[in-house]
């Protein structure tokens, strides 16, 4: 690592977008400190590093604060330039192929998955799931395409659509062992129920990704907060 | 077909944005007006995912959506003026605000034009705080960009031509609330590559009203 270099990550272990910036981070093979922030209770240094927002990750680059994950992760691959692989290709086009799907995760995926987990109503979640499968369709298609054959978004090696939709991981992979449904169906979308096990075979995947039964005692936790505040708000009624 | 395309509608911001990217950088175009309830093939083969304008078409390749056609632009002809500094932590401060300028002032302008009563006073409050945020971004400097037009200019002129629907749908002034940006706003709108590619206030705010009758709460 560049001497002099000092990057601290200030996150919460459960959020994909904080998981996005250590496989950014790990992937290029960069040290930093791990900050653990209690979201209910947010640091001075968090809300004074991002006081539009408020919200992890923030990435402190020598004290300097960079938010938003897919915004972070370009900086770590452009800061870090000579460090590690690339994650983006020197190509214009296959540059803004390659943002198009990192956004299309956040967009699409996300929102659908939110949506099927958060939903009011049992149709409202049922179409979120629906959205999510439909999303997954046109991600495996996407593969097809920027893989070229080989393993990645990024073709040989990670690039910046394997970080994005790699930092959701491991709420999908514990939403499957919740649920008992494949998301990653080997028949359905094979492309992508093959990267998701290659990536999570990496070294940087593995320091990344939290542990899977800590991830789903903890949705498991959230979805239990949220039946809790649902029917103490029907009682009122 | 010519080498560089846009598939664009007339009012829209997001597309805007390509013509003053490309107007600054001196491409040359072809400018492809397409007709939303009847999405032509070219617009449907060049973005199957969303199937939504702007499209940027070089050498036949399609770009998609506004932020990364501007990108694009900028690393396709590196030509003066850089739209992305080279510094990477002034990169992604202007790719932060301009994230900013899709999430808040795009959001809280739909509300304006579409709300009433209560969430009317919202949406009011909330542009005045994000064109706040807008405004101390910019300091003193001429542009987000510095001495020239950058990506955050870029990403944010096209709205100026909405400033007048925001303040008659909110009642309020924003040369009052952000003069430097009111000052930002018209010294934009005295360059020729930002000029040529707004819409006038007046007819955005026609449009609007149009707007609000369709898909206006009621």
């Amino acid at each position: 690592m560049a001497g002099g270099d000092d990057l601290k990550l200030l996150g919460a272990w459960p959020s994909p977008f904080v998981v996005r910036v250590k496989l950014a981070l790990s992937f290029k093979g960069l040290s930093f400190e791990n900050v653990e922030e209690d979201l209910g209770n947010k640091s001075e240094l968090l809300v004074s590093s991002n006081p539009v927002q408020k919200k992890v990750p923030v990435l402190l680059h020598n004290g300097k604060p960079i938010c938003e994950s897919m915004v972070i992760v370009q900086y770590i691959d452009e800061a870090f330039a000579g460090t590690g692989p690339s994650l983006l290709s020197s190509d214009p086009h296959e540059r803004a192929v390659a943002r198009f799907w990192a956004a299309y995760v956040d967009d699409k995926l996300v929102t659908s998955w939110v949506q099927s987990f958060r939903g009011k109503t049992e149709e409202d979640k049922s179409e979120g799931t629906k959205q999510m499968f439909a999303a997954l369709q046109t991600l495996e298609g996407a593969l097809r395409e920027c893989s070229k054959g080989e393993g990645y978004f990024g073709g040989e090696s990670v690039g910046l659509v394997d970080v994005s939709l790699g930092g959701l991981l491991s709420w999908l992979n514990a939403t499957e062992e919740m649920s008992g449904t494949k998301i990653f169906d080997p028949v359905k979308t094979p492309l992508l129920a093959a990267w998701a096990e290659r990536l999570r075979e990496l070294d940087g995947a593995k320091l990344a990704f939290p542990d899977k039964d800590r991830m789903v005692e903890f949705i498991q936790k959230r979805q239990a907060q949220a039946a809790a505040a649902a029917a103490a708000a029907a009682s009122e009624k | 077909m010519a080498d560089v395309v846009l598939l664009d509608l007339w009012v829209s911001p997001f597309g805007q944005r390509c013509r003053i990217a490309l107007a600054a950088k001196g491409v040359a175009y072809e400018y492809r007006e397409q007709d939303l309830s009847n999405k032509s093939e070219l617009l449907l083969r060049s973005n199957p995912v969303h199937r939504m304008i702007p499209v940027l078409l070089h050498g036949g390749r399609p770009v998609c959506e506004s932020l990364l056609i501007v990108q694009y632009i900028d690393e396709a002809w590196p030509v003066a003026p850089r739209l992305l500094p080279g510094d990477p932590y002034a990169r992604a401060q202007a790719r932060f605000w301009a994230d900013f300028v899709d999430k808040k002032i795009f959001d809280c302008g739909t509300r304006l034009w579409k709300c009433n009563g209560a969430a009317l006073e919202q949406a009011t409050r909330d542009m005045i705080e994000a064109l706040g945020a807008l405004e101390a971004e910019l300091g003193g400097k001429d542009y987000f960009g510095g001495e020239d037009l950058g990506f955050l200019d870029v990403a944010l002129a096209p709205f100026t031509a909405w400033f007048r629907t925001y303040e008659q749908c909110g009642g309020f002034a924003v040369a009052e609330h952000c003069p430097g940006l009111a000052a930002w706003a018209d010294r934009c709108r005295g360059r020729d590559d930002v000029a040529s590619a707004l819409t006038d206030p007046d007819k955005v705010y026609e449009f609007a009203l149009t707007l609000k009758e369709k898909f206006g709460d009621k």
